[in-house]
C-alpha cells in the first residue's frame, strides 16, 4: 500500500464502531477511496464485483474479505487497513457491528488511540451504537468523534442532523464520554470525509479527514510509577541469567533498586541486555521489551512485578472490577476463573456480584448471582494468595485484567481498590533481634486456675448488626456464672490504643491488627476475649485468627445493609446517605460477610435474649475445662455452672 | 533515538517471548523470503543471539536456485538449527483446484505432515495483516485444527496483549508476531538493522520480486530498485498490491480465502 514519506511514521489506529448497517465498512471504503489509498485494480474489482451482484458500487467491499461477507453484507470479524492522509498515516479497524460479535469489536477498539461512532442519521442511536460507546468508554478510549452518516436519506438536513447529535451526546455525556466532534456525512457519496460539499454548506466545522488529523497517538506511560511485569527468566547455554519483560509504565535505569511483588524480594539492576551488544544501553522506558541483569540470585519468576521500593503495586487477596462479560456461560458467585494482568497469573472466585449495568439504559440493576454474555458488570474476586494490583485510575496498563474459562478469554476489566487495603505491610516486625521468651506458666495451669480456657471470640457484622449490645450482655452473663470475660469493643479502643487511626482501608487493618495482637495477649493470660468491631474484611480477620490459632472463633453477627439501616442507632447511616461521612461500611466501602464462620448469629430473625444465649452455649461449649484433663494436684478448684 | 520501528520491534519481541514461554514444542516457518527473514533477526534479538526452536523451510522443490543458496549460506553463518521439509508431491493434490492454486497447497499438506511428525503445538508464522484481507482479519494467536481448518467465523478475543496460549488435543496454535506490520516497514527495518535478503528483491533487467515463492506461480514485477533504499523509495509511490506477482490468488476471486480456510500460510 502507498505510504507516503513523511519524516515519523508512527501510525494513529483508528476504530470504527456503530451499528449494524449504520455504514461503517462503507465509510472505510470510501475513506481509501478518497485519501487515494485504493490499491491499483481494486476500483475496478469492486466495479466488476458490484455488476455482477446488480448494485452501484458497494465500498464496504473493500474490506469484506470473506465472500460469506459480502453474500451476507456484514462484515463478520474485525479488520485492519492502511491509509494515510497528507499529515499521517493510520491503521482503521472496523469492528462489526451485531451483537454477538462484541468479542471481536472489544478485540479491535482496545489497542486503539481514537475511535470514530457512525451514526445512522435516519435511524439514530440504535441499541450498539450506545453498547460500542459504553465498550470504549470501558476500555478508557477518550478520543471519539461521532459521524452523523447517511446525510443524503434526510436531504442534508441541519435541523434533524441537530436533533441526531444531541440524542448522542445526551447518552455520551451519561457515560462520561464528550465526543471531541460530530460531523455530518454521507460515506456513500463521499460527502464531508474529505471534501466540502454544497449540501453541506451550513456545517462550518472540520471534515472527517480534519478531525482524524487533530487526534493524538497515545504516548507511552513514562510519567508513571516504574511497573516491570517478568514474562520469562533466560540462562542460555549456562551463560548469566537474564530477566525478560516490558516496561509497562515508569522508567528503569541500571543501578536501581528493584522490589519484586508478590515476594518482597529486593536487587539492584546490573545491566540492561540486548543484543547486538549495547555497551551504552543504561536506561528503559515505557513500551520497550528488555532484558536486565541483577546482582542478586534471588528467586524471580514470569508473573513477578518490578517496581521502585516507594511506588509499590498494592498486595490484596481480593479485588473489585468492572468487566464486560463475553463467554456463552453465564458468569456466576461462587465460579473459579484465570485472571492473567501483564505477565501474572492468578486463580480467582467471584466472592459477589456487586452490580449488573444495563448499557441500554444504564440502569444499575444491582446485586446478581449471574452476568451474561454481552452484560457489564461490577464484581469482587477473591484470590487465594495476596497478589500484585494497581487499581485502574492508577495505571492503565496493569490495572485491567483478562478473564479465561478453561483455555478461552471470557471476559475483562478495570480493576478497583476503592475501600480495600494494601496488605502489604502489616504485621511484619520492623527491627530485628526480636526473640520471644518462654512462659514457665502455660494454658492449662492458668486454665485450672480460672476453671475454663482463654480464647478469642471475635465478633464481625456491619455496623448496627448487634456487636457491642450481644457483647456486652454476653460479658455480663458470663460474668455472673464465674467466668472471666472481657470485651474489647471498636469505639472504646480508638479512644486511647488507636487514637491515632482513620477509617481509610489501611487505618482499618492496622485497628484490626492491632486488636488481634491485644485480645491474643490478653487470650493467653486466661481471659475470655469477645471483640466488636466490624472488621470488614476477611484477610484482617484471618490475620486476627493467626495471632491465636488454637483458639479463635469468628462469629458472625448477621443483619442486612436494610435492617441496620432501619435500626440506625448512632445515626450514622443517614450520615453516610448524605454523604457526609465517607467509607461508610456497607454504604460506599465493602463489608465481606464471613467465608467460615465458627458460629452465625442472626439478629435480624431472633431477639437479644435468644442470640445471647446462643452465643454464651458456644463459648462455654468452647472454653469449658474437661473433668478429666483436670489436674488432680490443683487444691483450690473452682467450678461454674454449666446448665 | 526513538523510532516507529522500535514500537513495532518491542511488540513483536514480546509475542515472539510469549509464544516460547506459553507454547511446547514450539517451531518456526522460515520461508527464506524478506518477512520470514526480518521475523528471524527478531527471534535472535528475543533469545540474545540464539534460536531457541526449530526453523522449518517447508520444501516443494520449485523455490529458486537463489533461494536454497541464501538459505545455506544463513544456516552456516548464523548456526541456525533447519529443518528442510518436503512436501507431498502435487499429483497428491486435489485436482479440481485451478494449477497454482494446486501449488499452493502442497504447502497447506507439508505443514500438515510436519505437525504429525513433529508434533507441535505452536507454530510461529510470518504473515502480515496487510497483505490481503483475510490476513487482516487474523489473531495474533491464531488457534487451528490439525487438519489447519481455520474457524474464522469464531476467532478468540485478543486484547491487552492477552492471548489465548493452549489449544486442545488434535489442534495446534499459529503465532503471528509482525502481524501488525507493513511490506515497507519490513524494508525500513531490513535496512535499519542491516539484515541479510537474498538478493532476487533487487531489479536485474528492469525486472524485481517482491515476494518469493515457488518458481512456477511467481514472477517478477517491473521495477528499477536496485537496493533497499530504491525499494522503500518505490513502495512509499507505487499503488500496485504486493501479491500481485502471485497466480494463485487471482484465479478466482476466492481462491485465497479456500486456500486459508483450509491452512495456507
Ligand atoms: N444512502 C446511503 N447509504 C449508505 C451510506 N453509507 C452506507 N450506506 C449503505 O448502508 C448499508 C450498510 O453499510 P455498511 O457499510 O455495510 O454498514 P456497517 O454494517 O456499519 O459496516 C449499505 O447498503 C451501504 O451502501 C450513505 O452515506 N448513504
Ligand atoms: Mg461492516
Amino acid at each position: 500500500m502507498a505510504k507516503k514519506n513523511n519524516k515519523n511514521h508512527q501510525q494513529l489506529r483508528v476504530v470504527i464502531v456503530g451499528h449494524v448497517d449504520h455504514g461503517k465498512s462503507t465509510l472505510i471504503g470510501r475513506l481509501l477511496y478518497d485519501t487515494d489509498s485504493l490499491p491499483d485494480g481494486k476500483l475496478e474489482e469492486l466495479e466488476k464485483a458490484s455488476k455482477r451482484r446488480g448494485e452501484e458500487i458497494e465500498w464496504s467491499f473493500v474490506l469484506d474479505a470473506f465472500q460469506a461477507e459480502r453474500d451476507q453484507a456484514v462484515t463478520i470479524d474485525t479488520t485492519q487497513i492502511w491509509f494515510n492522509t497528507d499529515a499521517r498515516e493510520y491503521v482503521i479497524i472496523d469492528a462489526p457491528g451485531h451483537r454477538e460479535f462484541l468479542k471481536n469489536m472489544i478485540s479491535g477498539a482496545a489497542a486503539a488511540d481514537a475511535a470514530v461512532l457512525v451514526v445512522d442519521a435516519a435511524e439514530g442511536v440504535k441499541e450498539q451504537t450506545k453498547r460500542h460507546a459504553y465498550m470504549l468508554h470501558l476500555l478508557g478510549l477518550t478520543q471519539v468523534a461521532v459521524v452523523v452518516n447517511k446525510m443524503d436519506l434526510i436531504g442534508y438536513d441541519e435541523q434533524k442532523f441537530e436533533a441526531v447529535s444531541k440524542d448522542i451526546k445526551k447518552y455520551l455525556g451519561s457515560i462520561g464520554l464528550t465526543p471531541a466532534f460530530i460531523v455530518p456525512i454521507s460515506a456513500r457519496n463521499g460527502d464531508m470525509i474529505a471534501n466540502r460539499n454544497d449540501e453541506l454548506a451550513w456545517y462550518k466545522g472540520k471534515n472527517l479527514i480534519e478531525v482524524l488529523d487533530s487526534f493524538e497517538i497515545s504516548s507511552p506511560y513514562t510519567v508513571h510509577p516504574l511497573r516491570f511485569p517478568v514474562q520469562d527468566v533466560y540462562r542460555f547455554d549456562n551463560k548469566k541469567r537474564i530477566i525478560v519483560g516490558r516496561i509497562e509504565t515508569g522508567v528503569l535505569n541500571t543501578g536501581d533498586e528493584l522490589v519484586f511483588s508478590p515476594t518482597n524480594e529486593k536487587a539492584i539492576v546490573t545491566g540492561i541486555e540486548t543484543w547486538p551488544k549495547d555497551e551504552q544501553r543504561v536506561s528503559a522506558k515505557a513500551g520497550e521489551v528488555i532484558g536486565i541483569t541483577l546482582d542478586q540470585p534471588i528467586f524471580v519468576e514470569r508473573g513477578h512485578i518490578a517496581a521502585h521500593k516507594d511506588t509499590l503495586p498494592m498486595l490484596s487477596n481480593v479485588f473489585r472490577a468492572n468487566i464486560f462479560w463475553l463467554s456463552h456461560k453465564p458468569l456466576k458467585v461462587g465460579n473459579t476463573y484465570t485472571v492473567r494482568y501483564g505477565t501474572s497469573e492468578a486463580r480467582v472466585t467471584v466472592q459477589s456480584i456487586d452490580n449488573v449495568i444495563d448499557t441500554q439504559d444504564l440502569g444499575q440493576e444491582g446485586a446478581a448471582h449471574e452476568v451474561h454474555r454481552n452484560e457489564v458488570a461490577e464484581i469482587t474476586l477473591r484470590a487465594k494468595d495476596l497478589i500484585p494490583v494497581d487499581p485502574y485510575t492508577d495505571n492503565m496498563r496493569t490495572g485491567r485484567v483478562v478473564m479465561y474459562e478453561g483455555y478461552d478469554i471470557a471476559g475483562g476489566g478495570a480493576i478497583n481498590m476503592q475501600g480495600y487495603p494494601d496488605q502489604r505491610t502489616s504485621g511484619k516486625p520492623k527491627s530485628e533481634n526480636i526473640y520471644a521468651v518462654s512462659y514457665l506458666v502455660d494454658s492449662d495451669m492458668r486454665a485450672n486456675r480460672n476453671g475454663h480456657y482463654g480464647g478469642i471470640f471475635w465478633f464481625t457484622g456491619l455496623s448496627g448488626a448487634g456487636k457491642s449490645t450481644l457483647a456486652m450482655a454476653v460479658e455480663k452473663e458470663l460474668f455472673d456464672r464465674g467466668l472471666n470475660p472481657y470485651v474489647l469493643d471498636g469505639d472504646n479502643v480508638r479512644y486511647g490504643l488507636n487514637s491515632d487511626l482513620g477509617f481509610s482501608p489501611e487505618d482499618r487493618t492496622e485497628n484490626i491488627r492491632r486488636v488481634g495482637e491485644v485480645a491474643a495477649l490478653q487470650a493467653d493470660s486466661g481471659l475470655i476475649v469477645l471483640t466488636a468491631f466490624i472488621s470488614p474484611y476477611q484477610a484482617d480477620r484471618d490475620r486476627a485468627r493467626k495471632c491465636k490459632p488454637q483458639g479463635f472463633h469468628e462469629i458472625y453477627i448477621k443483619a442486612d445493609v436494610a435492617t441496620c439501616e432501619r435500626r440506625d442507632p448512632k445515626g450514622l447511616y443517614k450520615k453516610a446517605r448524605k454523604g457526609e461521612i465517607k467509607e461508610f461500611t456497607g454504604i460506599d466501602s465493602p463489608y465481606e460477610s464471613p467465608v467460615n464462620p465458627e458460629l452465625v448469629v442472626d439478629t435480624e430473625t431472633n431477639d437479644i435474649e435468644t442470640c445471647v444465649g446462643q452465643v454464651v452455649d458456644y463459648i462455654i461449649e468452647h472454653v469449658k475445662v474437661e473433668q478429666s484433663s483436670r489436674d488432680p494436684s490443683e487444691t483450690r478448684e473452682k467450678t461454674f455452672a454449666i446448665q | 533515538m526513538h523510532n516507529y520501528l522500535d514500537d513495532l520491534e518491542a511488540q513483536s519481541i514480546y509475542i515472539i517471548r510469549e509464544a516460547y514461554n506459553r507454547i511446547h514444542p514450539l517451531g518456526m516457518l522460515w520461508s527464506i523470503g524478506k518477512d520470514s527473514t526480518a521475523m528471524l533477526w527478531l527471534v535472535r534479538k528475543a533469545f540474545f543471539g540464539k534460536v531457541p526452536f526449530p526453523l522449518i523451510l517447508l520444501d516443494t522443490g520449485m523455490e529458486m536456485d537463489e533461494v536454497y543458496a541464501f538459505r545455506d549460506k544463513l544456516t552456516e553463518d548464523w548456526d541456525l538449527p533447519v529443518i528442510n521439509h518436503m512436501c507431498p508431491p502435487e499429483e497428491e493434490m486435489d485436482q479440481t483446484l485451478p494449477p497454482a492454486t494446486r501449488a499452493a497447497m502442497r504447502k497447506t499438506e507439508g505443514l500438515k505432515t510436519l505437525l504429525k511428525e513433529h508434533q507441535y503445538k505452536g507454530i510461529i508464522c510470518g504473515i502480515r495483516r496487510d497483505e490481503q484481507g483475510l490476513r487482516a482479519k487474523e489473531r495474533v494467536f491464531s488457534p487451528r485444527a490439525n487438519d489447519g481448518s481455520w474457524d474464522f467465523k469464531d476467532q478468540p478475543a485478543e486484547f491487552w496483549d492477552q492471548y489465548k496460549t493452549e489449544t486442545p488435543e488434535g489442534a495446534h496454535m499459529r503465532v503471528h508476531p509482525i502481524l501488525h506490520w507493513t511490506e515497507v516497514d519490513i524494508w525500513r527495518y531490513m535496512q535499519r538493522e542491516n539484515i541479510p535478503i537474498c538478493d532476487l528483491y533487487f531489479a536485474r533487467d528492469g525486472k524485481r520480486y517482491r515476494s518469493l515463492g515457488e518458481k512456477n506461480i511467481t514472477f517478477p514485477v517491473d521495477s528499477t530498485a536496485s537496493n533497499i533504499e530504491e525499494i522503500i523509495a518505490e513502495l512509499e509511490t507505487t499503488k500496485t498490491s504486493e501479491r500481485a506477482g502471485r497466480t494463485m490468488d487471482k484465479e478466482t476471486e476466492d481462491s485465497f480465502e479456500k486456500l486459508r480456510t483450509q491452512g495456507y500460510m
